[in-house]
């Protein structure tokens, strides 16, 4: 097997069907086209910043631009989780929930990885480290928005019933245990579903990419099992920790419900 | 003894007033003037400032569950977190001849247990839940609305239970809007005067 380069050509071939999906907007009145055409350039302008930036961390492989293209990340997921969640809380820990946890479970996954598992030279070879803690950010993300969708929703919702339990005597982990479990089953539904479809139904973006770039099928399997449990361990990690921390911020040390600390609902729309 | 000192329920001014055990305080006011609030505050549900002791002790001595489980605030709709109530009873009584009584006293039975929290009217559930409320015998019982959904008969039954629980001494803070279930029951009226109001005249509630 051998790796195919593209050329420019080949990609203003492979966009005749970007082209082809522009027709089908403008024939079925859709109005699409526009957004389609900006979505395109912009994908193409991040991900060729993108490549070049990681083309000079690779070649310098110096701990701090390593550590600065993390920081990157990490004020990517804090802005990303931010515009993501349905009600978030009020203040600064915002940040510390929606960016933080991810990023910080996505890096100690990606750390073990890179120092128990693949043992690359130096610890933080940018090589290896910066793409699985983009994986790892981008799955811990996912689950951690879900969870905590989940349970500020459900506190909301369901005050009177978690009021009842305080009134009643119970703690506030009590009060709560049925939402933050709720929670964080809801946080892990969608990576025991990739887990359970990968290969059946898609093949996985790293996996596909590997081959295509002229990877064994098999070597490519293996790194995309790792990559899976890793996953797994990264957004059971985030997702924990995340759940914990908003019953914690929904609560006070009284054991009392704090839903002043969400902001008000978004608007539907 | 309860005794709540200077509690602040802005626009309100400050409250301060005593019960004393077996005692039946009143609590009264229009809809909107702060009722389920104060209650709510005696039990610590809410953040606010000023001072709760209970027989000497102040609240924020003790961890917020152990005050609750001393002051307990029964509201209005009351909350469900199982499909049949059975689950948000305390294990240990449940299927014990004690239970099967106090569920008897309100006009219920055990099978009301096992029924479909959706299924069952308004006024069980108010009464479920006020049999759950007081399990524990709770030292202060904070009653919201405690017969609003309920039929005269059932109001009477409710009320024989509250009647029953002053006579073993308990404190109990009533809010309702049926003048006639106050009138016979409490000691004292505590009424919080619409919001534009200047001050909660305080009628002979002793201080």
């Amino acid at each position: 097997m051998s790796y195919v380069s593209l050329t420019p050509v080949d990609l203003a071939i492979a966009a005749l069907l970007l082209v082809l999906t522009g027709a089908i907007s403008v024939a079925f009145r859709l109005g699409l086209e526009r957004s389609l055409a900006v979505s395109a350039a912009r994908m193409c302008l991040q991900l060729g910043v993108v490549a070049f930036v990681l083309k000079m961390v690779f070649e310098s492989g110096s701990l701090l631009a390593t550590g600065l293209f993390a920081l990157m990340m990490l004020l990517a997921t804090t802005y990303e989780a931010q515009s993501r969640q349905e009600r978030r809380f009020l203040g600064s820990v915002s940040y510390l929930v929606g960016g933080a946890v991810p990023f910080l479970a996505g890096l100690l996954a990606s750390l073990f990885a890179a120092i128990a598992i693949i043992g690359s030279d130096p610890w933080w070879a940018p090589r290896f480290l910066l793409p699985i803690l983009g994986m790892m950010i981008g799955n811990a993300l996912a689950g951690v928005t879900l969870v905590l969708d989940t349970i500020t929703s459900a506190a909301a919702r369901e005050r009177g019933a978690i009021e009842a339990r305080l009134a009643l005597g119970a703690t506030r982990t009590e009060a709560f245990q049925d939402v933050l479990r709720r929670g964080l089953k809801t946080g892990l539904t969608p990576i025991l579903s990739a887990m359970a479809v990968t290969g059946l139904v898609s093949l996985p973006g790293m996996m596909t990419g590997q081959i295509l770039a002229g990877a064994d099928p098999v070597e490519a399997t293996k790194y995309q099992v790792m990559i899976m449990f890793l996953i797994a361990g990264a957004t059971g990690l985030a997702v924990v920790l995340a759940g914990l921390v908003a019953v914690l911020l929904l609560t006070d040390e009284r054991h009392r419900l704090r839903l002043d600390r969400l902001s008000p609902p978004r608007s539907g729309g | 003894m309860l005794r709540v000192e200077n509690l602040r329920l802005p626009p309100l001014p400050s409250l301060t007033f005593e019960v004393a055990g077996g005692q039946c305080l009143a609590v009264e006011g229009a809809s909107g003037s702060g009722k389920t609030r104060l209650l709510r505050a005696i039990a610590d549900l809410d953040p606010m400032s000023g001072l709760v002791f209970l027989d000497g002790a102040e609240r924020a001595e003790m961890p917020a569950p152990q005050w609750r489980r001393l002051v307990r605030y029964l509201a209005a709709e009351p909350g469900w977190w199982t499909d049949t109530p059975r689950g948000t009873f305390p294990a240990i009584v449940l299927d014990t001849p004690r239970l099967e009584r106090q569920l008897a006293h309100v006009g219920l039975s055990c099978e009301h247990l096992d029924r479909d929290i959706e299924r069952l009217s308004t006024g069980e559930r108010q009464r479920l839940a006020f049999v759950r409320a007081l399990l524990d015998k709770p030292k202060v019982i904070l009653l919201d609305e405690p017969t609003a959904a309920l039929d005269t008969a059932s109001a009477a039954l409710i009320e024989e239970q509250i009647r029953y629980q002053l006579y073993s001494g308990r404190i109990v803070l009533l809010a309702t809007h049926d003048a006639g279930l106050s009138q016979r029951l409490s000691h004292n009226r505590l009424l919080l005067p619409k919001p534009r109001e200047a001050a909660p005249r305080d009628m002979g509630t002793p201080a």
